[in-house]
């Protein structure tokens, strides 16, 4: 390589270093089973451009137990594109108990290995938080929302002054009631969606441009 | 000699914990958790040490031993005067339950109350 074009590309990268915009990255966070990976696959199903999902999901908790990044998703809305980097994180949880994973149908060494590897995903999604831009809070809406978890993440997000989505999830069921998210978070954007049935994305997608691009 | 079977409960003032520095605290909660105290703790921990405490917990769970903490506080009051919603200011003075997840069970929470099991079974 000449010179100048030495100098073109040093150029270039100290141009964008100090001129880009780097893209937010947002983490989407929640209780185990509140739907997270599913809403991680659906983002890419509708935006990712290829068949690549974001993981496996499962009814047994703690199915998720690496965080999971995925850059550059592009997402139109409001008349705008955004770009994002995304990272679907394991569930947070206050105990882990392998006895639960028994119950479920697994044997003694498996629920053990997943236990462990759970902790060590609860414990990878807390040290997340310090390098996110931005956080979807992910809820089931069929479950009562004062938990530990959603109360933790909520004071964190607003202790670091950083924005905060919350998906009031799997509106799609009979006994879901997302009003009951809103009134115990009044003071955070909540938008009611069922990743699973793709019902409310388009709102999802606007609220998403609104807090993150 | 009579024998009386219990579980401690300790209700800690924001005198002593303001004292300790935010990783005293989750060492203290933790150590006093694994030996099957009940805490209550006059002002809860800041969210920061909200989330060092489950990293901490993790760390320490282990099968048949120790399966984890349960833990309950209040939200946060949402500060919706216009001053509130500018600066973003909350009160981080909420009173926190903390206990051995295999002996305390939240029943109810809501935004004022927080309705607890406590059972002596290990």
């Amino acid at each position: 390589m000449n010179m100048l074009k030495r100098f073109k590309v040093s150029f270039s990268k100290m141009f964008n270093k100090l001129f880009k915009k780097k893209d937010a990255c947002i983490g989407i966070y929640g209780p185990p089973n509140a739907g997270k990976t599913t809403l991680g696959n659906r983002i890419l199903k509708d935006w990712g451009g290829t068949e690549e999902t974001m993981g496996s999901v499962s009814h047994i908790a703690h199915e998720t137990r690496h965080a999971k990044r995925r850059n550059a998703i592009s997402i139109e809305a409001n008349g705008h594109t955004i770009s994002l980097d995304i990272v679907d994180t394991p569930g947070l949880a206050t105990k882990i108990d392998f006895h639960d994973f028994m119950e479920q149908g697994m044997s003694d060494s498996e629920s053990k290995k997943r236990s462990k590897e759970a902790t060590e995903g609860v414990i990878e999604a807390v040290k997340w938080l310090d390098d996110l831009d931005g956080v979807i809070l992910v809820m089931d809406s069929t479950e009562n929302p004062y938990t530990q978890v959603n109360v933790t993440v909520i004071g964190n997000m607003e202790a670091r002054n950083l924005p905060l989505l919350i998906v009031a999830n799997k509106v799609d069921l009979p006994n879901a009631d997302p009003a009951v998210i809103k009134e115990a978070f009044p003071q955070h954007p909540m938008v009611p969606v069922s990743a699973l049935e793709g019902v409310g994305m388009d709102t999802f997608y606007e609220a998403l441009a609104k807090q993150f691009g | 000699m009579i024998y009386v079977q219990g579980i401690q409960l300790d209700l800690i003032s924001e005198a002593k914990i303001s004292q300790m520095a935010s990783m005293e605290k989750v060492r203290y909660i933790i150590d006093e958790v694994r030996k099957g105290k009940i805490l209550v703790l006059e002002k809860g921990l800041n969210p920061m040490e909200e989330a060092k405490l489950i990293e901490m917990t993790m760390s320490a769970i282990q099968p048949d031993v120790f399966s984890g903490i349960e833990m309950q506080s209040y939200p946060a009051n949402a500060d919706t005067s216009l001053l509130g919603k500018f600066f973003k200011k909350q009160s981080n003075k909420r009173l926190t339950v903390i206990g051995p997840a295999n002996q305390l069970k939240t029943l109810k929470k809501d935004r004022n109350l927080i309705s607890a099991l406590v059972s002596a079974s290990k």
